[in-house]
């Protein structure tokens, strides 16, 4: 079964090293999503997996065989580039007939695929139009179909949907995830929006600064964050991280804010018993708020701050509240927000076993 | 400017659209006088000229000795026309500028030919594969590009004399082509510079081959710079005259020394009608060239690789 591993990759560009001793292996049939800030290498990575650059060291595995030294066309990938990357002078159909001539295939196999394909995608009015003549979300199709006739194994994106409007990105997340639900295909796909992360991968490489940060599920990134850059990167509106440090009483742990707000934090999972005194970085997710001014059963801190404003983002809504030198934000149902007012002191209470712990001097969780 | 009439024109306001217009119409007055005298100038400076040569060539001689060169022929007259292209002198051979006409094209097609597939094939190489030394290379044909035939005339008599081309058509071809690969590959390779990196990466994980993602890709994209190249070199060789008498042969050499040679070494009384006739005859082909492409000139010089 075709499994993708990075070992100990090494890529350096004029002695400044964007990656170091990069690990990374996902199985066949996989969903993996590089995600990250722009420049962290995320293109670096995925080039080079196609091998259109060269690694400094280490080694690239595609199943069994050893691809580092192999030429691109040889390794049995097909891409999907940012800007489609289409041939302006080739028709649709020649474009999706050039992604097929490295194969050497018969007349009938290359025509029999290529209508495979623009079934697929439903391109077929389009077939004799140059790429001038197409829309974007047209394009980027015609980009995908070109990959798709290669049937290989691994496919890969490279931030393919950034250059398109919210709804056809919307649109164009949904096909490629039928197609991959169709095909099974493995499945490397760049981005740099968590949206496109959380709702198509099958498994997340959170990557900072050529290194990877977290490497999980989809719900392992947004729930157990590994360290201060993944909990503050992923989550919109983004998770509220302040200062504080452990304190223990009566056979409890709680967290004290630098700002003097306790929460108790008797149901988080250490992994290693926490020392009293032992300054941390505290998370509290916007949505694990209760509703403003009620009170909810079981919370483990609470919090009387003065509205700063609300911000209404279509079905949901979020309240900012002036919390030392910045801001907490909670979810509030839309209705609700109406309701207040700037200025106005707010109460939120903060449930129990939600919290995030991070080691302030390391930025890793506790 | 136009942008600020077509915005303001845009927001509907009729007072704002008049007083664009009338603003408008007020710049293109002042501005249009100067420009028109400068073209009248220009105009006038190479008109006068050719209207005397064009005039001078459909007079018969006696009509010439009476001296008014400004004056229009009595006579219309193709006469020193064909008498130009069919038996004019050119040294000892009496057969007219036609031979100096083809052996102009047959130095022509291969130059071009010659130059062109090579320059482009360097600039593709060097602007979209990873080539080794290629930023050496490219300061050495920029430097190459300032050299000037006179110093390196003797070298290159030598080398193609070894080469057993020195006055032969091919020779003079050669030469061309040569002296022309420095500018040529740098144009080319700034051209091909601008195609997006990813288009020249996805032809490489589709096919992978150097000729087939030449010849099925970028060959198609570079009809624009295909025109200005082509009217660029095909203008330096029909109108060279150094390279041609330099390394033509006795019976091989092209049209502006068979034409040199007619007007300078024909005795007795200087023919001008037939003079006349035989330099407008050289000075046709570029001419009919602009004018059939003269206009994808212009889009090629100004348009990228990409279009929309
Ligand atoms: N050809 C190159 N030469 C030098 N530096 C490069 C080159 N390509 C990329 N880089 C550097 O590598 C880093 C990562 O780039 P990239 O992989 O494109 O980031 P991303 O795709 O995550 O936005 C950037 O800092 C960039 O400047
Ligand atoms: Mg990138």
């Amino acid at each position: 079964m075709p499994r993708v591993s990075f070992e100990h990759i090494v890529k350096s560009y004029g002695g400044l090293n964007i990656l170091e001793d990069l690990n990374l292996s996902v199985d066949h049939g996989e969903f993996l999503v590089l995600l990250g800030p722009s420049g962290c290498g995320k293109t670096t990575l995925l080039n080079l997996l196609a091998g259109l650059t060269d690694v400094t060291d280490g080694r690239i595995m595609i199943g069994e065989r050893d691809v580092t030294e192999l030429d691109p066309k040889d390794r049995g990938l097909a891409m999907v580039f940012q800007s489609y990357a289409l041939y302006p002078t080739k028709s649709v159909r020649g474009n999706l007939k050039f992604g097929l001539s490295a194969a050497k295939l018969p007349r009938e196999e290359v025509a029999r695929r290529v209508d495979w394909a623009a079934k697929l995608l439903q391109i077929e009015p389009l077939m004799d139009r140059r790429p001038s003549q197409l829309s974007g979300g047209q394009r980027q199709r015609v980009a995908i179909g070109r990959a798709l006739v290669k049937h290989a194994d691994v496919l890969l994106f490279d931030e393919p949907l950034s250059n398109l409007d919210a709804k056809l990105r919307t649109e164009m997340r949904l096909e490629i995830m039928r197609l991959h639900d169709e095909l099974n295909p493995t499945v490397v796909y760049v981005t740099h929006d968590q949206i496109e992360a959380m709702t198509m991968a099958t498994r997340i490489a959170v990557m900072n600064g050529g290194v990877i940060q977290q490497f999980g599920t989809p719900d392992e990134v947004y729930e157990t964050p590994a360290n201060l850059f993944v909990a503050g990167f992923i989550g919109a509106p983004a998770m509220n991280l302040k200062k504080g440090h452990i304190a223990k009483a009566n056979g409890g742990v709680a967290g004290v804010f630098e700002t003097g707000e306790r929460i108790v934090l008797d149901d988080y999972a250490f992994a290693r018993a926490p020392e009293e005194g032992a300054p941390v970085v505290i998370g509290l997710r916007p949505e694990h708020f209760g509703a403003p001014n009620a009170p909810i059963g079981d919370a483990a801190g609470r919090f009387e701050l003065p509205l700063q404003h609300t911000e209404r983002t279509g079905s949901d809504a979020t309240g900012y509240l002036h919390w030392g030198d910045g801001l907490l934000s909670h979810r509030v149902e839309p209705g609700d927000a109406a309701r207040l007012r700037p200025g106005e002191k707010i109460s939120v209470a903060f449930p129990r076993g939600k919290a995030n712990l991070f080691d302030a001097a390391s930025g890793e969780r506790l | 400017m136009t942008q600020l009439d077509v915005t303001e024109a845009a927001a509907g306001a009729t007072v704002v659209r008049n007083q664009a217009r009338v603003r408008r119409r007020k710049g293109l007055n002042g501005r249009s006088i100067a420009v028109l005298v400068f073209l009248t100038m220009c105009a006038l400076f190479f008109c006068v000229p050719l209207y005397v040569v064009l005039t001078t060539s459909l007079k018969t001689m006696e009509e010439i000795r009476q001296g008014q060169i400004f004056a229009l022929p009595e006579t219309w007259t193709l006469e020193a026309w064909n008498f130009a292209w069919n038996d004019a002198c050119s040294g000892i051979t009496c057969e007219g500028l036609k031979v100096g006409f083809w052996n102009s094209v047959r130095i022509l097609v291969p130059s071009l030919i010659l130059s062109i597939t090579l320059a482009m094939v360097t600039g593709y190489a060097l602007a979209l594969w990873e080539v080794k030394w290629a930023g050496t290379f490219l300061f050495l044909l920029f430097l190459c590009a300032f050299v000037p035939l006179q110093i390196i005339m003797f070298p290159l008599i030598a080398i193609t004399r070894t080469m057993g081309v020195y006055g032969t058509i091919m020779g003079v071809a050669v030469v061309h082509s040569v002296m022309a690969m420095p500018v040529l590959t740098l144009i080319f390779r700034n051209f091909y510079k601008d195609i997006p990196r990813e288009i020249m990466n996805a032809a490489i994980m589709d096919s992978g081959s150097f000729w087939k993602i030449f010849v099925e890709i970028i060959l198609p994209m570079s009809g624009n710079i295909l025109i200005v190249v082509l009217i660029l070199q095909i203008t330096n060789v029909w109108n060279d005259y150094l390279v041609g008498v330099t390394f033509g042969g006795f019976n091989t050499q092209p049209m502006t020394v068979n034409l040199a040679n007619m007007v300078t070494v024909s005795t007795g009384t200087a023919t001008y009608n037939v003079d006349m006739a035989a330099a407008l005859l050289t000075a046709i082909p570029p001419l009919v060239i602009y004018f059939m492409v003269g206009k994808f000139f212009v889009a090629g010089i100004t348009a990228g690789a990409i279009k929309g």
